[in-house]
């Protein structure tokens, strides 16, 4: 320990001067990321601007120079998407933020949402050493700066292998679906995506709301795969307009990734979950992001608003529904059975819904939701828990107090609880092996389902995860695609 | 997009669009449906198809003009293009099975989606008896495609104008009165006719269909919007349906939520009343 700590004397220049008095040892304080320019939480609430605002050129740069370009790294490791992230760290500081940018997009497609909303403190700067002692290096906040950079500057594209001659049909347009493509273009193959939205993304479209991650910059990234040669197909549910055996066996395809994700919004098994001012979170962000009810009635799409709106749930999905709802005007708050310690949110997410305003009820869970005779909601009873033994995933357990029954105040109520895997591929799709969640089964190793040259990936197959398992997952098949068509 | 190949005016209210549309018209079977959004700032919204074909790459759609998006729909005209158009999607109809006497009631604009499953029944072997009811005579729509293909047909409308004086539970009641053997009602039409529908057939034991039109955002089992409760269970319209069992669906809750968007649809009503003018 004490040897790295050592090394991890600073390179960078501008440090804090070292303290005169003579300690036993000189060691200075442990290093801080700089911080992220953010819009003032008061007036972010109040429209769908971009919350965090990036790096300068010159904010970048200090901070990469403060990376002790490990000679065995551990961040690399940490990232689902192999990101040589000593090499472009190091660019960063020595300030060639194109070649950064291209060595980056080497191995991720899709870096400027990455640099967003990958959660790196679980990953690539949980693993790096320098925070070991210190605050990580802000890995995410480089990979945003520089892809950012990238965009506004032109990004020229890379060389690509000839043409192998081989055609592969992707299913979904989401991270794994275009992470796949991404990889399996560079490998000199033909690729086509089948959309079934009007817009590419999947979730980072219809899901995350542009406050978090700006749908121009999704847009982008997609537009510089189709630069690369990516066919997109929209209004194509597969499954129903064709099917997968179809594309393999009419259509010439030599192989299949799906990438369906887990669309199906739960609902709890309570009563009143049908009253008309009870939403999916699914639905309610589908209508603001993907359709701009935000902006009713000059898109034609509408959206309920209550006056208090409460969210259930506790994860990201959540944390977006409720901050989404604070910039149309509700109040709203968080109903989360379990402890605030067991958030599945991102801290991050969570610390800005708070600056936002968001109220937050831990250790309550719904037991009904109220309705009038027309329908409409008008309130949620709800149970206070505590904390029981721990259950199979390892946390307490919530459990009921006996008696602490309550009505809450609300007037709309959004369910954000989780997704389950979209049944229509699998329906449609004889041979394939379906879990009893519903999801798909694999080979781990490559990324193969029971039915040959039919690969899966993301959402689909290990139920509702992040953006950049997702993303990862892609990155497999692609291999594994690869691997089978060459041996 | 998809280019609109011919348009008819069936009524004041309802019009037809035949749309060219060959890959969801070389898989597309009755009872399914479309999502369409007509452009840019359109929404998504569901029509279950009045019909296809194959061989000349269209689907054709029969609506009434209730909203913003119908009307606009409804103002499209040979040669224009709608942006998206999505499908087929939802279960199709169990319509190439033979049940034996097949009684199928259409109401209002629901006798158009009504017309290519009755027609498969009937092409499957089944008995086919139709009832075609409306409000007025006027409103009745697809009469001579309904007639050509039943063995025996019906009309009802609410003020006598044609038909049976009544509703087209009159006809079904007394079809059930003279002991006639059904062995199948399918019905579609606005809520409350198919809400009574089912009423009438639940004590005769008669096995009821219906074709629900609940609102959705996506149309695959993504938002959640079109769920109805069917035998006390939460059911999603559209990977589930959009065919239930009549007497299984809770149809006030059905009209609760399919009411829930009313204060909107007016304040876009009156957008689109305000710049093309005409309307109610």
């Amino acid at each position: 320990m004490t040897n790295k700590e050592k090394k991890a004397a600073p390179k960078g220049k501008g440090k804090p001067p070292t303290k005169k008095a003579a300690p036993k040892r000189k060691r200075k304080p442990p290093t801080k990321k700089i911080p992220m320019p953010e819009q003032d939480a008061k007036k972010r609430s109040h429209n769908f601007d971009e919350v965090a605002l990036g790096y300068t050129a010159k904010q970048a740069k200090a901070e990469a120079a403060k990376c002790i370009q490990c000679r065995n790294p551990k961040c690399i490791s940490g990232c689902p998407v192999e990101v040589d992230i000593k090499g472009f760290v190091l660019l960063v500081a020595e300030g060639k933020f194109m070649e950064a940018a291209a060595m980056i997009k080497e191995t991720n497609s899709l870096p400027a949402i990455c640099g967003r909303v990958c959660p790196q403190e679980t990953q690539c700067e949980a693993t790096c050493i320098y925070g070991i002692r210190n605050e990580p290096i802000a890995i995410g906040r480089l990979e945003r700066f520089v892809s950012d950079y990238a965009r506004l500057h032109g990004e020229p594209l890379p060389e690509l292998p000839d043409k192998i001659g081989k055609k592969i049909a992707v299913i979904g347009a989401g991270p794994a679906g275009l992470t796949c493509a991404g990889d399996l273009t560079n490998m000199g193959y033909d690729v086509t995506i089948y959309e079934a939205f009007h817009k590419p993304g999947g979730v980072l479209i219809y899901g995350i709301p542009e406050f978090r991650l700006p749908k121009d910059v999704v847009m982008a990234e997609v537009e510089f795969l189709e630069k690369l040669g990516v066919e997109i197909k929209y209004n194509h549910v597969i499954g129903k307009i064709r099917t997968i055996s179809e594309l393999m066996e009419e259509d010439g395809f030599n192989s299949v990734f799906i990438g369906s994700g887990a669309g199906a919004p739960n609902f709890m098994r309570i009563a009143g979950m049908n009253l008309i001012n009870v939403f999916s979170a699914n639905e309610f962000l589908t209508r603001v992001n993907l359709m701009k009810a935000y902006k009713f009635p000059e898109y034609d799409t509408p959206v309920k608003v209550g006056k208090r709106i409460a969210i259930i749930g506790g994860g990201n999905v959540a944390m977006d529904a409720a901050r989404t709802s604070l910039r149309l005007g509700a109040e709203a708050m968080i109903v989360y059975r379990r402890a605030r310690e067991q958030l599945p949110a991102r801290l991050e997410e969570v610390h800005h819904a708070e600056e936002e305003g968001v109220d937050f009820n831990f250790l309550v869970n719904p037991i009904e939701v109220l309705g009038d005779e027309k329908g409409s909601v008008i309130g949620m009873k709800c149970i206070r828990m505590e904390l029981g033994e721990p259950d199979d995933s390892g946390r307490r357990r919530p459990v009921p107090i006996e008696g602490s029954e309550f009505d809450l105040d609300v007037d709309m109520v959004i369910v954000a609880i989780g997704n389950s895997p979209n049944p229509i591929i699998p329906e449609s799709t004889p041979g394939l092996k379906i879990s009893r969640w519903g999801t798909i089964e694999i080979n781990e190793e490559t990324g193969m389902t029971d039915v040959s040259g039919v690969f899966a990936g993301g959402d689909i197959v290990t139920g509702a995860a992040t953006v950049i398992s997702a993303m990862g997952a892609g990155k497999r098949a692609a291999r594994g695609i690869h691997d089978f068509l060459n041996k | 997009m998809y280019e609109v190949l011919d348009k008819k005016i069936i009524n004041e209210i309802t019009k037809m669009l035949v749309v060219q549309a060959p890959d969801i018209a070389r898989v597309c079977k009755p009872g399914q449906f479309v999502m369409i959004r007509i452009n840019e700032t359109g929404e998504r919204f569901p029509l279950t198809v009045a019909d296809f074909d194959r061989k000349k790459g269209t689907v054709t759609i029969t609506f009434q003009e209730v909203g913003k998006s119908t009307r606009l729909l409804g103002s499209l005209n040979v040669g224009d293009k709608i942006m998206d158009f999505v499908g087929p999607l939802g279960k199709p109809s169990p319509s190439d099975k033979v049940f034996g006497t097949i009684v199928a009631i259409g109401g209002g604009c629901g006798s158009a989606i009504v017309y290519p499953v009755a027609r498969a029944f009937k092409e499957a072997g089944n008995t086919l008896i139709t009832i075609n009811g409306a409000r007025t005579m006027d409103l009745l729509i697809y009469r001579e495609e309904l007639e050509s293909i039943s063995d025996e047909f019906y009309e009802t409308t609410d003020d006598g104008t044609c038909g049976t004086h009544g509703f087209v539970t009159t006809v079904l009641g007394d079809l059930i009165k003279q002991g006639r053997k059904i062995d199948l009602v399918f019905a579609v039409g606005p809520v409350p006719m198919m809400k009574f529908v089912a009423k009438t057939t639940e004590e005769a034991k008669i096995h009821t269909m219906v074709s629900l039109n609940s609102i959705m955002v996506d149309g695959t089992g993504m938002c959640g919007a079109c769920r109805v409760s069917v035998d006390g269970q939460m059911k999603f319209a559209c990977v589930d349906g959009p065919e239930f069992d009549g007497h299984k669906v809770d149809f006030d809750e059905l009209m609760a939520r399919l009411n829930a968007y009313v204060d909107q649809e007016a304040v876009s009503n009156e957008k689109w009343a305000s710049e093309h003018g005409g309307a109610e």
